[in-house]
């Protein structure tokens, strides 16, 4: 199946445009396109007439234009016969907005979809869902755009059961600055599953970082879904509901009873390399991490600060995350010694965690960063930067940005998010380093690249 | 050829829902893992007969269509010493309802494992290792991974038990063979392979390990639909 017309539309059609109300859905997703973005959109509605002074079209086959994507917004009933007009008119995929199919027990049209989806081998997002959302180029949800956040195009692809779920995870992407490449809901995921669109990410030159969030996959998809992800060469991200066993089922052996639903797929995706998020933070932290680097760690982490108290709270974080913070060798730690400033020297720790002190400057930063970056023992440098420390300066954090991409070794840092130290969160952000909110995050973003494997 | 036995055993235990133990070892046997050296009889002196075979202490265990849990029905004597002591278990074991004979086996000395199968419904055969005997639901020492096992599937699911230091040989202790433990596990994977739809789980609880072999020494199968 072939979904390039679906996700990177040059036209649109919307079906289900009301003359009467404009907080319809159709017409909201209607209005947004044709204000905001460059894709071409036309209107469609059964009755004909114009809407503010263009065409209302009665059928998708009647627009003057290839159309590469069509949203449908119209009642249940009708939706089977608007794919039909899809299909006629060679559109290249719809969205079905509409609710009313499997969720609310009409399987009988839910399946009416798929067998002429199957047919035509036609590509249909949804039913029961928000769509796509494109950053600069398009966007399906019927939200209007002054209620959303919305991310900045990046290199993260967003594929979510639920619409709510997927808007939540864009907003706080927005917020720490984590750009997307598209945004997919998938709602009752009739024709087009979490399969499919791995498929498609995999082979989409814009993306690195594949995430979706899980409730729950039908018959051995699971099983074609890990194999697929260990194969894709990028990072995929999980996050799953329905980790609670819901009610108790009498099972008569111990392995059955052991193995509950949440175990075996918690266990199998990392047997097959899928880093799996326990939270939404988590899923950011990790999007965040594995879109600046796409590779595979075995946990052996320095952390570099000018706090002794935030290097052990850093270090209790990372032992429960199953990183080690080894201690540097005797030649290691005589070296760091040597390179920084005499005022500090002897007040430093640099056993790792390394801890400057507060009266570090910004060359004994980037000394003591540049000789851990060429440290086999270590894989990668939390650098925890506390923007208070008096005498470091607003440039720090994008030297050590432009340094850590000379000497190849991954760095996380972690500031404070808060608007007097955007400058240095931006140093950071703006040249591709991860950079966490808080010390936790900070140890999340390492974890996500001990939890992938690349093949 | 393990193709066929597998069909023929689940034929004649459909009805039950379950595959009694003699049948499962045997075919556990086919498939390559060791399983110790057993008589299944109803004679009490062809029992004790093969007791002084394979020489005392001995196993015994109830073989009954009605019993899946054998110890929750004291229907399993461990170290049985002399002929006297079987014949009265086997005495004692014939009124277990639904009995059909017993099990003689040698006793076997060593850590106890689980190894088992659970058919998932996302992603199909299932496997766990874990440390076994009757509290293996307490402690839940477990690892579980997507069958079939690769090697270093088997491999990584010995090394992320909790109890890793006990299979290793802890504070003087004899540890198992690991190679042994692997061997298990890869020839239990590739059997439930065979499968396909018509198991929903296996216990084979316990499996005991020393520093030479891994011997399956009790096997449940469950079959689907019941």
């Amino acid at each position: 199946m072939n979904l390039k017309r679906l996700f990177k539309p040059e036209t649109m059609a919307v079906v289900g445009v009301s003359l009467s109300n404009e907080s319809n859905p159709a017409n909201v997703v209607y209005n947004k396109n044709r204000l905001r973005y460059p894709v071409k959109v036309f209107a469609v509605n059964g009755k004909g007439g114009t809407i503010r002074g263009e065409t209302l079209y009665r059928k998708v086959q009647d627009i003057p234009a290839k159309i590469d994507l069509v949203i449908i917004a119209t009642k249940a009933e009708i939706v089977p016969s608007v794919v039909s007009d899809c299909i006629e008119a060679n559109a290249g995929g719809a969205v079905i907005i509409s609710g009313g199919f499997a969720e609310t027990g009409c399987m009988d049209l839910q399946n009416q979809l798929v067998s002429i989806a199957k047919e035509f081998d036609f590509p249909l997002i949804g039913p029961n869902c928000l769509g796509i959302f494109s950053p600069d180029h398009m966007d399906t949800f019927f939200i209007p755009g002054e209620r959303l956040l919305i991310p900045d195009r990046g290199r993260v692809a967003m594929v979510s059961q639920s619409g709510g779920i997927l808007v939540d995870h864009m907003i706080k992407c927005a917020a720490e600055g984590v750009g997307m490449s598209l945004a997919v809901s998938i709602g009752n995921k009739a024709v087009i599953k979490e399969l499919d669109l791995l498929q498609y990410f995999k082979d989409d030159p814009d993306t690195d970082v594949i995430t979706f969030y899980l409730e729950g996959f039908d018959e051995n998809e699971g099983r074609d879904f890990v194999v697929a992800a260990s194969e894709c060469g990028k990072p995929v991200i999980v996050l799953k509901s329905g980790k609670t066993p819901g009610g108790t089922k009498a099972v008569k052996s111990h392995t059955a009873s052991i193995a509950g639903d949440y175990e075996v797929f918690s266990s199998i995706m990392s047997q097959y390399g899928v880093v799996e998020a326990k939270d939404e933070f988590e899923m950011v932290a990790f999007a965040e991490a594995l879109s600046c680097y796409q590779r595979s760690i075995q946990g052996r982490v320095a952390i570099i600060t000018g706090s002794g108290g935030h290097g052990a709270l850093a270090t209790d974080a990372c032992f429960l995350h199953g990183l080690s913070v080894p201690v540097l060798s005797q030649s290691a730690q005589a070296e760091l010694h040597s390179l920084v400033s005499p005022t500090i020297r002897d007040i430093s720790s640099f056993v790792n965690p390394i801890d400057l002190t507060g009266s570090a400057v910004d060359d004994d930063f980037m000394a003591v960063v540049r000789s851990v970056s060429r440290n086999d023992d270590i894989e990668c440098i939390i650098v925890l930067l506390l923007p208070y420390l008096p005498r470091i300066t607003m440039d720090l954090s994008a030297q050590l940005s432009l340094l850590c991409q000379q000497e190849g070794k991954p760095i996380v840092a972690y500031i404070p998010h808060v608007d007097k130290y955007k400058m240095l969160v931006e140093g950071f952000m703006l040249n591709k380093i991860p950079v966490a909110d808080s010390i936790e995050d900070a140890i999340h973003m390492a974890e996500a690249m001990r939890r992938y494997k690349s093949c | 050829m393990l193709k066929d036995n597998i069909r023929k055993i689940f034929s004649e235990a459909k009805e039950r829902g379950w595959v009694m133990e003699p049948q499962a070892k045997d075919l556990l046997r086919l498939a390559g893992m060791d399983v110790p050296r057993f008589l299944y009889t109803a004679d009490v002196a062809e029992a004790i007969r093969f007791a002084g075979e394979i020489k005392y202490p001995v196993v015994a265990k109830v073989v009954s269509p009605d019993v899946i849990h054998k110890s929750d029905a004291s229907g399993v004597a461990l170290g049985i010493p002399d002929d006297k002591r079987l014949g009265d278990v086997f005495t004692e074991m014939s009124k277990i309802r639904g009995f059909q004979g017993i099990i003689v086996e040698e006793a076997i000395k060593g850590i106890e494992l689980i190894v088992g199968m659970k058919m998932d419904t996302q992603f199909g055969p299932v496997i766990l290792l874990g440390m076994g005997g009757t509290a293996v639901e307490i402690y839940k020492d477990v690892s579980l991974r997507m069958a079939p096992l690769r090697e270093h599937d088997a491999e990584s699911m010995m090394m992320h038990l909790i109890a890793k230091p006990l299979l290793e040989g802890y504070r003087g202790s004899d540890g198992v063979n690991m190679n042994e433990l692997k061997r298990t596990l890869l020839a239990f994977s590739s059997l439930v392979m065979e499968f396909e739809k018509e198991v929903e789980s296996v216990d084979l609880n316990p499996v005991i390990c020393d520093a030479s072999r891994c011997v399956v020494a009790d096997a449940r199968i469950m079959l689907a639909g019941h």
